[in-house]
């Protein structure tokens, strides 16, 4: 039994450390701004065509990795101070839309820029090597990538509790006018949220497209959607809800995608039911039933709403 | 908003004022991007080939030039009837496409409606054609090329049994999916069938499904996007059942994915290379001297089966024109079914389903080395 | 009350309804003398079905205040409905080739079939509404997104095909191109195919209308500019939000089955989020709020994605100059950009949340004051 559930987990895992990575992008701006940054996947896209565009150039990968990092946090600062800035004092649902706008706009750009080619990612050594682990073979960075996540959490906590910007991040999410009132930045505040937001975004993207080598314009829409779901589903605002939430749903997906082979080797079922077709929807699903229950997520403050 | 109007009026009107020379134009429906927008633009090359090579055409005693017209059909179901609503709009004679069967029968109501006649190059799923007299096609169909390849996994291989993949909403890959099982089945071995959703990157817990149910053969006839993955994922994870796929795997990217791994990789295609040595060695020169076509090409100078199937179209095409007499869809619609023609291919001659009458699949296999495709057999069926 | 009522039938309204009628009979006769395969009829069908679905999502997230991403879900819920009802019973083995013909072996008229596409998407409005619209508004949006991708998958499931056809196509049911009126020899006689969904968007969009200005809709306003306020006043939150979230999937699901009749072809995989993001995009350029701005907007995003911009993605040549950058895609990124600058620099979009009748008694109110100026 353990050994035909463990590959999916294993995968699971690893699936869930990249969305892990994606999601603190998200929850973080939302803690922020309120604003779901719907164009946050593209950027993970993005960082994924520049790194193949780079080391085409015959850039060394050494050199390849932080330009990578260094061009995905500019793209994010760039697309805070021309889309969403301009809307501050705008509803909120206009600075959802031009979220939305700016995700069109990224995902048209690349597929003109590639001429609607897949582009393949250029390997990493050492990372896509494979290894054999209790019997799995797999990737090696299937297995970097839990942990990379859990490390780079653990700075990012560290950041946010016992730095002065960290501080004025929390001061800015908890109450955006009164900390403004009181002589935080609140436009470089925000500036770089999104900067790390959208480096840790690089890094995932970098794992990412490690362990599945071919970049096309969607590319990131779909980890998007998932990695926004886990920062829902941990409760938005909390980064170790997002985390624990891209987790359970890494791992949720890839045990659906095997869920038929397992219940047949378990004797629960005699034949296939297709049950890997919603490997996707249940994501949706578990957060239709979480929201349903407690509203806020797992790990969400519960925010009353002022008259 | 009115200046932008006017400009963008007069541009249409100027477009149509260059196009008024003799011309006849053949519209090109083909995906350039999208999942297939890979293979789509193999298609092409072929076209854009033949076009270069063959640029006019008689019809009716006066010299034509012939136009390509393109539309992306974004191999979306969606944007394929306006795409197929653009090329009857622009007044093309004869359609060719498109790769991928799912927007050909979505653009077939529009061709329909508007009495033009469409070759299929390679969409090869029997619904295309069959209960309509507008679409034609030059290559086989699935049950045939499903029961070809079930022979060979249960006869030359020696498996009994194979793990299908299949995208959700693609009706190639479940087409041939349906008639793989079938035949497979009927030979007496064991099938297990599943499908990815669309957009979907990580395959590696549908390698582990067939692992786990002690598949030998996995059969995904997917576009090229998925199957470059697939093989990519199934050799990181030690995967050693070989994989097997339809023609849409005859592309140089999935050759070069397999290129240096452990995998074997089976495919069934239209056209071996070295079968006609004038095709493969002209194509090559133009590849070489055009570098968009090569980038189109992957990069390198394979030819892929699509390719030799999209030239062989084009000249089909031109039969039509030349038989029909004249530029009217309807008289190309009439004359086609007559149009018999000697292609890079093979013979080409179309039945009372407007299907081309092909017994011949070919059989190759990816020298993991090189990756270059190596001919392994000729599969005939009855 | 008698004020309301005098000021429904004022001259602008009769204006507006004239100004509606010619555009009706503008394209019967335009379908009647231009060439079939002119670009301008696809664009009208699509723009018509855009163009209700618009205005519905626009009932929810415009005049309700509900913001909602689950249009794409109704609408496939309505065009699933439209074609397994429709498809002619000696078709079914061509279409349900994998399932022995499928299950359902009747067919109903085009125009019942749209009508139960309608209740079958409201109904599933109904059920998903008892959780979702209890949720906050980014948290009632994401919700309503997942259910459309929860029910895109469960009409792809292999287990459903004998009456979804699993994740295949469906096909062969009447579309817009069977309204046109054909003599025995099969050649068109008059052509309808235009004007047909024209009308079914006139009158649904009409219906909207009158449901937006009679006491329930003016709730509902009251409900998008103060929910505390209109619960103060009276007002029954949740059986309201309720009630216009399946209005609203009603004629999303109409508008699905429109689209199912424009693309003669139906398959689940089309109906994505991008789908209901172009949609939003629409109700945004249009005017949030605006009913004859979601309708202006859908003719000219649908004419400029289809029509106008298609020039973009070919090579073009001015005399012996190659015009630089334009290639395949090109069209896209400019449309984007467009989209971009509305977004950000008209905020508003086109009308705000004005009506062509504004419009109307605005023009005169000028003309009036410049005459006793003068």
């Amino acid at each position: 039994m353990w050994n035909t559930i463990f590959p999916y987990l294993l995968t699971g895992i690893s699936v869930g450390g990249q969305y892990a990575l994606i999601a603190i992008g998200y929850t973080m701006v939302y803690g922020i701004l309120r604003l779901i940054n719907f164009a946050h996947g593209d950027v993970f896209m993005v960082a994924g065509i520049v790194m193949v565009y780079m080391a085409a150039s015959g850039m060394p990968l050494w050199l390849c990795i932080p330009l990578v990092l260094i061009t995905t946090a500019l793209v994010g600062f760039l697309i805070e101070r021309v889309a969403y800035k301009p809307l501050r004092s705008a509803p909120r649902m206009s600075v959802m839309i031009s979220a939305i706008g700016v995700s069109y706009t990224l995902q048209n750009l690349v597929l003109y820029i590639t001429g609607g080619l897949n582009k393949d990612y250029p390997a990493i050594p050492w990372l896509s090597e494979s290894i054999t682990i209790m019997g799995a073979t797999t990737k090696r960075v299937t297995i970097v990538t839990p942990f990379l996540t859990i490390a780079l959490v653990v700075a990012l906590v560290m950041l946010i509790n016992h730095t002065k910007i960290g501080m004025a991040m929390r001061a800015v999410s908890r109450d955006f006018e009164t900390s403004q009132l009181m002589g935080i930045k609140i436009n470089s505040v925000i500036s770089s949220t999104f900067v790390i937001g959208t480096l840790l975004a690089g890094v995932g993207s970098i794992l990412y497209f490690t362990n599945y080598p071919t970049v096309i314009p969607t590319s990131g829409a779909m980890p998007g959607l998932k990695a926004f779901v886990a920062a829902v589903f941990g409760g938005i605002g909390s980064i170790p809800g997002a985390v624990v939430g891209a987790f359970i749903i890494g791992i949720a997906e890839n045990i659906i995608k095997g869920l038929d082979i397992i219940l047949l080797k378990a004797g629960v079922t005699h034949s296939m039911l297709g049950l890997a077709t919603f490997s996707d929807a249940f994501t949706f699903a578990l957060l239709i039933v979480i929201l349903s229950v407690k509203p806020t997520g797992l790990f969400g403050e519960k925010i009353t709403d002022k008259v | 908003m009115k200046k932008v109007l006017a400009l963008v009026l007069t541009m249409l009107l100027v477009l149509s004022a260059a196009a008024m020379a003799e011309t006849v134009k053949i519209g090109v429906f083909e995906p350039a991007t999208g999942a297939n927008g890979a293979g789509g633009k193999q298609e092409t090359l072929g076209m854009q080939y033949a076009n270069q090579e063959t640029k006019t055409v008689e019809i009716g005693g006066t010299e034509y030039d012939v136009e390509l017209v393109y539309a992306d059909n974004a191999s979306d179901n969606t944007q394929a009837t306006s795409a197929a609503q653009k090329l009857v709009s622009e007044g093309v004679s004869v359609v060719l496409g498109s790769y991928g069967s799912g927007v050909s029968i979505a653009g077939s109501e529009t061709f329909k409606n508007a009495d033009t006649p469409a070759i299929g190059v390679t969409c090869t799923n029997p619904q295309v054609t069959a209960g309509n007299s507008h679409y034609f096609r030059v290559c086989f169909l699935d049950p045939f090329q499903g029961t070809v390849l079930a022979n060979y996994a249960y006869k030359e291989l020696g498996v009994t049994t194979a793990y299908c993949l299949g995208e959700l909403g693609n009706d190639y890959d479940q087409g041939l999916v349906t008639y793989f099982k079938q035949a497979f089945e009927g030979l007496g071995g064991t099938v297990f069938a599943e499908s990815f959703p669309k957009d979907t990157q990580d395959f590696t817990s549908y390698l582990t499904n067939a692992e786990a149910l002690s598949a030998e053969v996995f059969f995904c006839p997917v576009s090229i996007d998925y199957a470059v993955k697939i093989i990519e994922q199934a050799s990181s994870q030690g995967k050693t059942f070989p994989i097997l796929g339809g023609d849409t795997l005859d592309s140089n990217m999935v050759s070069n994915a397999a290129k240096g791994t452990s995998v074997k990789v089976v495919v069934t295609t239209f056209y071996q290379e070295g079968a006609n040595e004038t095709f493969d060695n002209g194509f090559k020169a133009w590849l070489a001297e055009d570098a968009e076509a090569l980038t189109n090409n992957g990069g390198n100078d394979i030819i892929a089966g699509v390719t030799a199937m999209g030239y062989d179209a084009y000249y089909v095409a031109l039969e039509a024109l030349k038989a029909a007499g004249s530029t009217d869809p309807k008289a190309v619609m009439e004359a086609l079914p007559a149009v018999t023609y000697d292609g890079v291919s093979g013979h080409i001659e179309f039945d009372e389903t407007g299907d081309a009458v092909r017994t011949t699949a070919y059989v190759k296999t990816v020298n993991n080395e090189t990756g270059d495709w190596e001919f392994v057999t000729e599969q005939t069926v009855g | 009350m008698k004020d309301l009522t005098r000021k429904k039938i004022d001259s602008a309204t009769i204006i507006t309804g004239a100004i509606v009628i010619a555009v009706l009979l503008a394209s019967f006769i335009a379908e009647q003398f231009m060439p079939a395969t002119s670009m301008l009829f696809t664009v009208l069908k699509k723009s018509a079905t855009y163009a209700l679905v618009a205005v519905s999502m626009n009932l929810l997230n415009g005049f309700t205040g509900i913001f909602s991403l689950g249009q794409a879900g109704f609408m496939l819920l309505g065009a699933y409905t439209y074609g397994i009802f429709t498809i002619p019973v000696a078709e079914r083995m061509n279409v349900y080739q994998y399932y022995n013909g499928g299950l359902v072996q009747f067919v109903v008229p085009w125009y019942v079939a749209m009508l139960l596409a309608g209740l079958v998407a409201a109904f599933f409005a109904f059920l998903i509404g008892l959780p979702v619209l209890r949720l906050k508004s980014d948290y009632l949006a994401i919700a309503s997104l997942g259910f459309a991708e929860i029910i895109r998958a469960l009409f792809q499931w292999d287990k459903l095909g004998p009456i979804t056809n699993g994740s295949n196509m469906l096909r062969l049911f009447p579309s817009f191109n069977d309204f046109n009126i054909r003599n025995a020899s099969g050649e068109v006689v008059v052509y309808l195919d235009t004007l047909v969904p024209l009308l079914i968007t006139t009158l649904c969009v009409g219906i909207i209308v009158l449901l937006i200005n009679s006491t329930f809709g003016r709730a509902l306003k009251a409900i998008r500019d103060d929910e505390i306020a209109a619960e103060a006043m009276g007002i029954r939150l949740a059986s309201h939000k309720r009630l216009a979230f399946c209005v609203s999937s009603f004629f999303a699901g109409v508008g699905g089955a429109m689209l199912a009749m424009y693309q003669a072809t139906v398959q689940a995989n089309g109906f994505t989020t991008i789908m209901t993001y172009e949609i939003l995009l629409i109700v945004v350029i249009g005017g949030i709020g605006s009913v004859t701005g979601s309708c202006l907007s859908a003719f000219l995003f649908v004419a400029a994605s289809e029509w106008w911009l298609r020039f973009l993605d070919q090579k073009q040549m001015l005399g012996n100059f190659e015009v630089p950058l334009l290639r395949n895609g090109f069209r896209r990124v400019v449309f984007s950009i467009i989209i971009m600058v509305v977004v950000l620099f008209f905020r508003r979009g086109i009308m705000g949340t004005k009506e062509l009748p504004d419009l109307i008694r605005g023009f005169k109110n000028r003309r009036r004051k410049e005459a006793a100026s003068k």
